[in-house]
């Protein structure tokens, strides 16, 4: 017979009640690891899905994603021509507000010419886009169904195709459209006065900006010495995906990411204390029988084992109810709660330690008691 | 032939300084395997601090203990494990009967030999034997709350007759029996006195009982009062 498991059944319904109330509490934690997954798989999502080995961006800036930048639109040509590289696709990218039939939706509009570089890697329902105009690919984020229409710098454009998972580091789902309309868009939506400059041939003279250039490699190529040859080109610089995938990581997302980080570790240290509290009341209503235990010659061992397995029950049962309430409202939260099997695995050793070591103080406790304690009243 | 129990001007003080209170002075009590020994004397007395002394869950202050002719305590404790000690060669059966809540009556008996090394099955087989013995058979799957005051008080008999122990200490194990069930209980342990050569140590009030004893230990104010062996 084993002791801890007799006694759990012998008051079963308060350690569910407790099995309950601890997953409450651990899969705000998780939840918390999956939110601070989430918004680092999200900042690289897009970068990903775009299968880009190099971003060609503004001399000075380390753009597109954390700084602004502005290049002109034929130097896709002059990068499709360095050697090494395989294709090249010049992208736009910028937020704006769409009139959407649910209301005003922020969107993360990304231009690129289909057939290059700059689209989405994967389509969930629908098609890419085609050569028409005023097509519109959108993530499944912006619950717009296929065929809706949207209203964008005046211009409406269709919805054609959905794809999941790519939103901006913001959260805001991604809008793809075309190169061209992405550049109209870009002039509709610019202040009047550097729009009026624009229209009289002024200032840089054309519309024809992009904010990066993308480039796929052919096998075998050195991205850091494909990258060295464009930096030599005046007012060019160039990232590698590893670097892009870098400051997006590191800089983009830094803050939500420490602050994500910060409260994670806020509420492993909460539900320690709470753990430890749970474990050692549970202990001390067992004052009594420990002491029974002690009185028929129970060794330490026996002790000290009645105590951790309940501990690690405690927590295997909570943490088994925490993981299924957080996969079963994952889907209600408005940005990805990123929880694979590492992470799970993970938070499981994290729990597994917190429980051991939030049993140690009932431990000592428990072989202090005295086998006189089970003889009073 | 060695002793089971011997004490030699053991004493037992509790607190310290003005508040200090003698419960046990100079106790010499030697009981020999076979002897089932009563232990009387008005409450108060220090017959319950007499027993748990030898079952060693109570640090005497002063003398000797020896328990099958190994010194025990002398100013010390002289055996590093003494839960051993007390799981494979003491029965102990107390006035409240100490069941765990959660184990049914046979894993109650069961685990005192469990807990001494004894394969589980087997255990759980004597156990069944044992209360079947004892004439709870019938209650062998029932949890402690659901006994009756005297069919609990015979399963920690039970338990305590589990690992055959050398010595049984009893405080009060008649209290909740009528006095045909405490009769049946008290013709148990001479039996079990005779047949493991244990030697058996009863606190009691129960004068019902008082035939059932080869010699009646009297305390008064945590002195022997008077030690007699009934004539043979
Ligand atoms: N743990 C203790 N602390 C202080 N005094 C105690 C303790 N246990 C017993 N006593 C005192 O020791 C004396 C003997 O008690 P006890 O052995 O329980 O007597 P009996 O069992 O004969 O009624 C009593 O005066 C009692 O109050
Ligand atoms: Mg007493």
């Amino acid at each position: 017979m084993n002791l801890a498991l007799a006694d759990i059944r012998h008051r079963l319904g308060r350690f569910l009640m407790t099995c309950v109330g601890l997953g409450l509490l651990m899969a705000v934690a998780l939840s918390m690891v999956g939110i601070y997954q989430g918004v680092v798989a999200e900042a690289l999502a897009l970068s990903r899905s775009l299968h880009a080995e190099l971003w060609v961006v503004e001399q000075g800036t380390r753009g597109p994603f954390a700084e602004s930048s502005r290049i002109p639109g034929d130097v896709r040509a002059i990068v499709a021509r360095v050697p090494g590289v395989a294709e090249a696709g010049a992208i736009t990218l910028r937020t704006a507000e769409a009139k959407a039939p649910q209301g005003i939706l922020r969107m993360q509009i990304m231009g690129y010419e289909p057939g290059r570089p700059g689209g989405p890697s994967a389509i969930e329902a629908g098609r890419g886009l085609g050569g028409a105009r005023f097509e519109m690919v959108v993530d499944a984020r912006a619950r717009l169904p296929l065929g809706a229409t949207v209203e964008l710098g005046g211009d409406r454009y269709r919805v054609v195709g959905l794809t999941r998972g790519l939103v901006a580091s913001g959260g805001d789902p991604l809008a793809f459209v075309h190169l061209r309309d992405s550049q109209d868009l870009q002039f509709k939506l610019a202040p009047p006065a550097a729009r009026r400059a624009l229209a009289a041939g002024a200032g840089t003279g054309s519309t024809d900006t992009v904010n990066a250039v993308i480039a796929r490699l052919h096998p075998g190529a050195d991205p850091d010495a494909v990258a060295e040859t464009i930096r030599r080109w005046k007012h060019l610089a160039a990232l590698t995906d590893a670097e892009q995938a870098d400051i997006l990581t590191r800089s983009v997302v830094q803050r939500a990411r420490v602050q994500l980080g910060m409260f994670t570790i806020v509420l492993l240290f909460v539900s320690a204390v709470i753990i430890a509290l749970i474990i050692y009341t549970m202990t001390m209503d067992k004052l009594r029988e420990i002491a029974t235990l002690k009185l028929i010659g129970a060794s330490d061992r026996t002790i000290v084992g009645l105590v951790l397995q309940q501990a690690l029950i405690l927590g295997g049962a909570g943490f088994v109810a925490a993981t299924g309430i957080v996969f079963a409202t994952r889907d209600f939260f408005p940005r990805a709660v990123a929880l694979g099997p590492a992470e799970v695995a993970v938070m499981a050793g994290v729990i597994g330690f917190i429980c051991v070591l939030g049993s140690l103080v009932s431990i000592r406790a428990a072989l202090a008691i005295e086998p006189q304690q089970a003889l009073g009243g | 032939m060695t002793a089971r129990i011997a004490l030699e001007g053991i004493g037992k003080t509790f607190g310290a300084g003005e508040t200090a209170l003698r419960a046990l002075d100079r106790i010499d009590l030697v009981v020999h395997p076979g002897e089932v020994v009563g232990l009387k004397g008005p409450s108060g007395s220090g017959k319950s601090t007499l027993l748990n002394i030898v079952a060693c869950i109570l640090e005497p202050t002063d003398g000797r203990l020896a328990l099958d002719g190994e010194t025990v305590w002398d100013g010390r404790y002289r055996v590093a494990d003494l839960r051993r000690l007390r799981r494979e060669r003491i029965g102990l059966i107390f006035q409240f009967h100490n069941l765990l809540p959660f184990l049914t009556a046979t894993d109650n008996v069961a685990l005192a030999m469990t807990l001494a090394g004894t394969d589980p099955a087997k255990a759980r087989g004597r156990a069944r034997d044992l209360l079947d013995y004892l004439q709870i058979g019938k209650r062998a799957g029932a949890m402690p709350s659901r006994l009756s005051g005297g069919e609990a008080q015979r399963v920690a008999i039970a338990r305590a007759l589990a690992n055959r122990p050398g010595i049984i200490l009893a405080d009060e194990p008649t209290a909740a029996l009528d006095s045909e069930r405490a009769r049946v209980v008290m013709d148990l342990l001479r039996q079990v006195a005779q047949d493991q050569q244990a030697a058996i140590l009863v606190v009691t009030h129960d004068e019902k009982i008082f035939d059932r004893f080869d010699r009646m230990v009297a305390l008064r104010d945590g002195r022997i009062e008077q030690d007699w062996r009934r004539a043979a």
